[in-house]
């Protein structure tokens, strides 16, 4: 199968005045397109940093990281931030809609950095086609205050894929859901990731979360401990997979 | 479309905390508006200033005769007796940058009608060019013609003071008004004026053909025409003669009785007390005074090094100073008006920065769907200055608004200038984009990361 992330040995340091704090020491992995990944461990583990690195909003010290066959270490910020709107999707726990803002309107906020070449029309037609998808087209003039929490979290959903990203990155996707919404939400990502196969990471603590996953893999102090797959992953370094 | 599409982000996310947004741009309205009012109101002032120096004669040059001397003693300003209205012909005639030339002679005088009688404060025996000269008027009736001032006839303008003075609002058209002594036909009343600069009622005149006010009225002879040397020969009521014995040789032998009785000697030497010319602009009349010198010194033969026997004044100073004063005003109060800009640009500051920390989970968001540093500067750059032009378009509105109202309740001259509305614009977008920019850069500095765990 085709890889489309692939991190090679990579290594984060934060400096808190003069101590280095080592947060990710030598991580390698691979996720194949069209998985649905799910990234456990525990607070501090350093799975926020991997996070952010995978996210393009961060750059590692060393190790290499490909993301859909481009390098990523040598990129400008400018440069990022245009993977960031192409390849990547974001949702957050605490979904980050902008207040007092149409659902439509937030869903169509990321083409303002990109689709010059879409009218209006066309980019409000678009962020209506995502919030139908989501299931939401009878509430798109609605602002977040009067959604509830896991309608926030489709709008947040919709937003993250109104650029149609080969990669969703997930950041606590429930955390703030009760149960029943969490599993609406994981409902989606399922079903996004089986029927238009769409490569799925989500960070998460919680293994009922993790369950939904095809593969999960646990980071324990900036090391991957054992990579344990549902699917059909190697556990070997990635390094070793043959480039696509 | 991207422009369009900033503005339409820009305008949302101001939109989003209407009532902020309208009290952060409320020092933009309050200069903007101050600014417009003051440079409308400064520009009516100045050109109703402009406009009654004009009313004056604003190109208007005094030609006087110079000061006559005897001996060593001088018997000040206006007391030879050279200018003539034939120099004013000659003026009229060979000076390009004169566009008429009215010739004056001014008496004091009683004038009665009926049982009333009044002493105006001008009155002036000129030709019918001084309406043209002064930019005056005809209200009713007709000037006197150039054929009234050929045969000295006894007609006369009246101003409007006179009329109110002498005739207590009957019509005074064919009446016949009498000064010192001489019976006058009015033919005609002159527009109101009112007061002029220095405060003298210009309608209290009367404008009569020169000839005639020269030859009837004051009936100066060569003999009184210089006061100083006259009341000095007369002995009998001068005492200090006998101290001082400044009497003038006399010209000529003194005549005896019979020789004045068989050969009567009427003196009709025509000197006027002076002329008043206008130029054809305010730009030709140093031209013009060139062109006069030449004229006149070589019709009074006054050769090389020799003193002129005339002088020559223009009012441009005058005018100079009234306008460079409201100039002076209006450009102080232009820059209180600036300092409040400035303070609204401080607000708009200040109000911003606090709208970049509130919206850092925001900035952090559009970061980290893609946008470029770059853009989040744009945006709250475009934020700031749609602030700006919006409370510069409203100050306009309430700039004008106000003009509008002092005009109609003072009565105040304004005019609208465009080039103010133009600055204004200008300016608030300035102020937004230079009192943006820091928060805007702020906001474009933050890291995503930060940005994003922000709460």
């Amino acid at each position: 199968m085709e890889t489309i992330i692939e991190l090679q040995d990579i290594h984060k340091t934060y400096r808190m005045g003069d101590i280095a704090v080592p947060v990710l020491k030598g991580v390698s992995m691979s996720v194949a397109r069209g998985e649905l990944v799910a990234l456990m461990g525990a607070s501090g583990s350093g799975k926020s940093t991997l996070m952010n690195i995978l996210g393009c909003l961060d750059r590692a010290d060393s190790g290499i990281y490909r993301l859909d066959g481009q390098e990523t270490a040598h990129l400008s910020s400018d440069q990022r931030a245009a993977i960031r709107n192409r390849k990547l999707g974001f949702v957050f726990q605490s979904f980050n809609l902008l207040p007092r803002t149409s659902a439509l309107d937030n869903v169509a906020m990321p083409l303002t950095y990109t689709a010059g070449h879409l009218t209006e029309r066309e980019a409000r037609g678009r962020a209506a086609e995502m919030l139908a998808r989501v299931g939401l087209q009878d509430r798109m003039d609605h602002e977040p205050s009067r959604l509830s929490g896991g309608q926030q979290q489709r709008v947040a959903i919709a937003r993250a894929l109104i650029n149609r990203p080969p990669v969703l990155l997930a950041d606590e996707p429930t955390g703030n859901l009760d149960s029943r919404t969490s599993e609406e939400v994981l409902a989606m990502f399922q079903e996004l990731n089986g029927r238009e196969g769409i490569t799925i990471i989500m960070v998460t603590h919680d293994p009922q979360v993790a369950r939904h996953a095809q593969r999960v893999v646990h980071i324990h102090d900036g090391l991957i401990v054992q990579p344990s797959g549902a699917g059909d992953e190697s556990t070997g370094p990635p390094a070793s997979e043959p480039e696509s | 479309m991207k422009v369009y599409r900033t503005f339409r982000t820009a305008l949302k996310g101001l939109l989003r905390n209407p009532m902020r947004a309208m009290l952060t741009t409320l020092g933009i309205v309050i200069g903007v508006a101050a600014v417009i009012a003051m440079m409308e109101i400064g520009a009516g002032s100045s050109a109703a200033i402009r406009k009654s120096i004009a009313g004056m004669g604003a190109n208007v040059l005094d030609v006087r005769p110079g000061a006559a001397s005897s001996g060593g003693i001088t018997f000040g300003a206006g007391t030879t007796t050279t200018l003539t209205p034939e120099d004013g012909e000659a003026i009229l005639k060979e000076c390009p940058a004169v566009r008429n030339v009215a010739p004056l002679v001014h008496t004091r005088t009683q004038v009665v009608y009926g049982s009333r009688n009044w002493v105006p404060t001008f009155i002036y025996g000129t030709t019918p060019a001084y309406l043209d000269v002064q930019n005056w008027t005809i209200g009713e009736g007709a000037m006197f013609t150039d054929r009234d001032v050929a045969n000295a006839n006894k007609v006369c303008v009246l101003g409007q003071t006179l009329v109110r003075e002498l005739f207590q609002g009957q019509d005074p058209i064919g009446r016949e008004i009498r000064i010192k002594n001489v019976s006058f036909r009015v033919v005609g009343v002159l527009g109101r004026k009112g007061a002029n600069m220095m405060g003298m009622d210009q309608d209290d005149i009367i404008l009569a053909p020169w000839s005639t006010i020269k030859y009837r009225v004051t009936g100066s002879s060569l003999e009184d025409t210089n006061q100083s040397a006259a009341s000095s020969s007369d002995s009998s009521v001068n005492t200090l003669n006998n101290l001082y014995p400044g009497k003038q040789p006399a010209l000529y032998p003194e005549r005896s009785a019979t020789q004045a009785a068989d050969n009567p000697m009427p003196v009709r030497f025509a000197n006027i007390d002076h002329l008043r010319v206008t130029a054809r602009s305010t730009a030709a009349i140093p031209a013009a005074i060139e062109q006069m010198t030449r004229v006149l010194r070589e019709r009074h033969r006054i050769h090389g090094e020799e003193p002129d026997d005339f002088s020559i004044r223009d009012m441009t100073q005058m005018m100079n100073t009234l306008s460079s004063t409201t100039t002076m005003m209006t450009n102080l109060l232009l820059s209180v008006a600036m300092i409040s800009l400035v303070v609204g640009g401080v607000g708009i500051m200040n109000i911003m920065l606090v709208s970049v920390t509130e919206r850092t989970r925001e900035i952090g968001l559009r970061m980290a769907v893609g946008a470029r540093a770059g853009d989040i500067l744009r945006q709250f750059i475009v934020e700031a200055v749609v602030l700006c032009l919006v409370g510069g378009a409203l100050g306009i509105v309430l700039g004008h608004g106000g003009s509008l109202l002092v005009r109609m309740l003072l009565r105040w001259p304004v005019e609208t200038s465009p080039a103010a509305i133009a600055a204004a614009v200008l300016v608030s977008a300035g102020v937004g984009m230079i009192f943006g920019f820091y928060p805007a850069w702020k906001a474009s500095r933050l890291d995503p990361i930060e940005a994003l765990r922000y709460e």
